[in-house]
C-alpha cells in the first residue's frame, strides 16, 4: 500500500488504523505517533495547568483557575482518602496521571478518518492518534508506577524490611511458608503493573476498534440504498459511542490514577 | 504484542511530566489555594476583632457620655450653690454697709448736736455774763469773778 493512500477493503482499513508509524528495527523500534501524541497531549494538559498555575492568584479566582483548582482539590481529596501521609509527591503524581491519561484517551474522540486523512495528506503512511491504545504507553506508565512502588516500599521499610516482607507476608513468618509467601508476592508484584496496563490498553483499544468497525459500516453508504441506511445508522452509532466514550475515557483515567495511588499507598504499609 | 523501545521513551516522558507537575504545577496551585485559605481566615479574624473593638468603643463612648453628664450635673449644682452663696454674701455686705452708713450718719448727727450744744452753751454763758454784767456792773469785777463765771459756765 502506498503512503497516504486509502485502503480498499475492511480488513486493510482496520489493519491500517491499527498500525503505528515506526522508525527502527526489531526491539529498537520507535512508534513516532505514540511518542509525539504523548508529548502533545502532555504539553496540552499539563501546560494548561502550568499556565493557570503561573497566573494563579490567592485573591478571587477566575473561572479557569476555579476549574483547575476544582480538579486539584478533587485529586488531592482522592489521594487523601487513600493515603494519609505526606502527599507532596503522591498528589501531583496522581494529577499527572489523571490529566495525561485523560488527554491521551481524549484523542480517541477525534474522528479516526479525519486523523488518517490529515496525516496521510502530509505524507505519513500511518498515524495512531491515541497513545493509550499502544501497549508501550500503558506499560511505560504502569512499570514506572511499579518502580515507584518498590522505591517507596524500600524507603518506608528499609531494604531489609522489604525483603523480610517478601518472605513473611501474607501468611506469616515460618520457614515452611517462605516459599509460598515469596511466590504469592511475586505474582502480586507482577499482576499489579500488568493489570494496570492491560486494563487501560484493553478499554481504549476496544473502543478504538468499535470506532473503526463503525467507520467500515459507514463506507457502505456509497454502495447502495440499503448501504446508505447502514451508513446513516453508523453515523448515529459513531456519535452515540463517542458520547459514551467521554465517560469511558474519564473513568479509565480515574481508575488508573486511583489504582496507582492505592499501590503506592500500600507500599507504605507495614504488615 | 509489540513491546519495543517506545516504552522507554514513554516512561521518560511520563517521568518528565511527573517531575514537571511535582516541581512546578502542583506547588504553584496549592500555594495560591493555601494563601487564599490563610487570607480568608485572617479576614474573618480581622472582622471579628473589628467587631469586638467596635463594641468596646461603643461601651467606652457610653461610659464617657455618662461621666460627662454626671460632671455637667455637678458643675450646674456647684454653680447654683455658688450663685446663692454670692447672693447671700451680697445681701450680708449690703446690710453691713447700710448699718455702717446709718451708724456714720448717727455719729455725725450726735457730733452736730454736741457742737450746737457747745455753741449754745458758750452763747448762753456769754449771755449770762452779759446779763450779770448788766446787773452787777458796779459790784462785780469781771476779772475778780472770772473763776466764778467759769464755774457757772461749766455747770450749764
Amino acid at each position: 500500500m502506498a503512503a497516504g493512500q486509502a485502503p480498499q477493503n475492511a480488513g486493510e482499513y482496520i489493519a491500517h488504523h491499527l498500525t503505528n508509524l515506526r522508525v527502527g528495527e526489531g526491539f529498537w523500534t520507535f512508534h513516532i505517533d505514540t511518542i509525539l501524541m504523548g508529548w502533545l497531549t502532555g504539553l496540552l494538559g499539563l501546560g494548561a495547568f502550568y499556565l493557570v498555575a503561573r497566573g494563579a492568584t490567592s485573591g478571587v479566582p477566575g473561572r479557569v483557575q476555579g476549574f483547575i483548582e476544582l480538579l486539584v482539590e478533587f485529586v488531592d481529596d482522592t489521594v487523601k482518602g487513600v493515603f494519609p501521609g505526606d502527599r507532596r509527591f503522591l498528589a501531583p503524581l496522581a494529577l499527572t496521571i489523571f490529566v495525561w491519561v485523560f488527554m491521551m484517551n481524549a484523542m480517541d474522540l477525534l474522528p479516526i478518518d479525519w486523523v488518517a486523512t490529515l496525516t496521510g495528506a502530509t505524507g505519513l503512511p500511518y498515524w495512531k492518534a491515541v497513545p493509550t491504545t499502544d501497549l508501550n504507553t500503558t506499560f511505560a506508565m504502569s512499570l514506572t508506577i511499579f518502580l515507584l512502588t518498590i522505591f517507596f516500599s524500600v524507603k518506608a521499610k528499609g531494604a531489609g524490611g522489604f525483603t523480610h516482607e517478601l518472605f513473611t507476608a501474607p501468611f506469616g513468618n515460618n520457614p515452611l511458608l517462605w516459599i509460598p509467601n515469596l511466590a504469592l508476592n511475586i505474582i502480586e508484584y507482577v499482576a499489579k503493573p500488568v493489570s494496570l496496563a492491560m486494563r487501560l490498553f484493553g478499554n481504549m483499544y476496544a473502543g478504538e476498534l468499535i470506532f473503526m468497525l463503525l467507520g467500515v459500516m459507514g463506507t457502505l453508504a456509497a454502495l447502495s440504498f440499503g448501504g446508505m441506511l447502514a451508513g446513516a445508522a453508523a453515523g448515529i452509532l459513531y456519535w452515540a459511542w463517542a458520547v459514551f466514550h467521554i465517560l469511558i475515557i474519564l473513568l479509565q483515567a480515574f481508575i488508573f490514577m486511583m489504582l496507582s495511588c492505592v499501590y503506592i499507598a500500600m507500599a507504605h504499609e507495614h504488615h | 504484542m509489540n513491546i519495543n523501545a517506545t516504552l522507554f521513551v514513554q516512561a521518560l516522558s511520563f517521568a518528565a511530566l511527573i517531575w514537571f507537575t511535582v516541581r512546578f504545577v502542583w506547588p504553584m496551585i496549592t500555594d495560591a489555594m493555601d494563601e487564599r485559605t490563610k487570607r480568608i481566615a485572617d479576614g474573618l479574624a480581622a472582622a471579628e476583632a473589628g467587631k469586638q473593638s467596635l463594641e468596646r468603643s461603643a461601651k467606652q463612648a457610653d461610659e464617657a457620655i455618662a461621666q460627662a453628664r454626671g460632671r455637667a450635673a455637678d458643675i450646674v449644682a456647684q454653680a447654683e450653690k455658688r450663685a446663692s452663696q454670692m447672693i447671700e454674701e451680697a445681701k450680708a455686705s449690703a446690710k453691713t454697709e447700710g448699718e455702717r452708713l446709718v451708724a456714720g450718719a448717727r455719729a455725725e448727727i450726735e457730733q452736730e448736736v454736741a457742737r450746737a450744744r457747745e455753741a449754745l452753751r458758750s452763747q448762753v454763758a456769754a449771755l449770762a455774763v452779759a446779763g450779770a454784767e448788766q446787773i452787777l456792773r458796779r459790784e462785780v469785777d469781771a476779772k475778780a469773778h472770772a473763776d466764778l463765771i467759769a464755774a457757772v459756765q461749766k455747770q450749764l
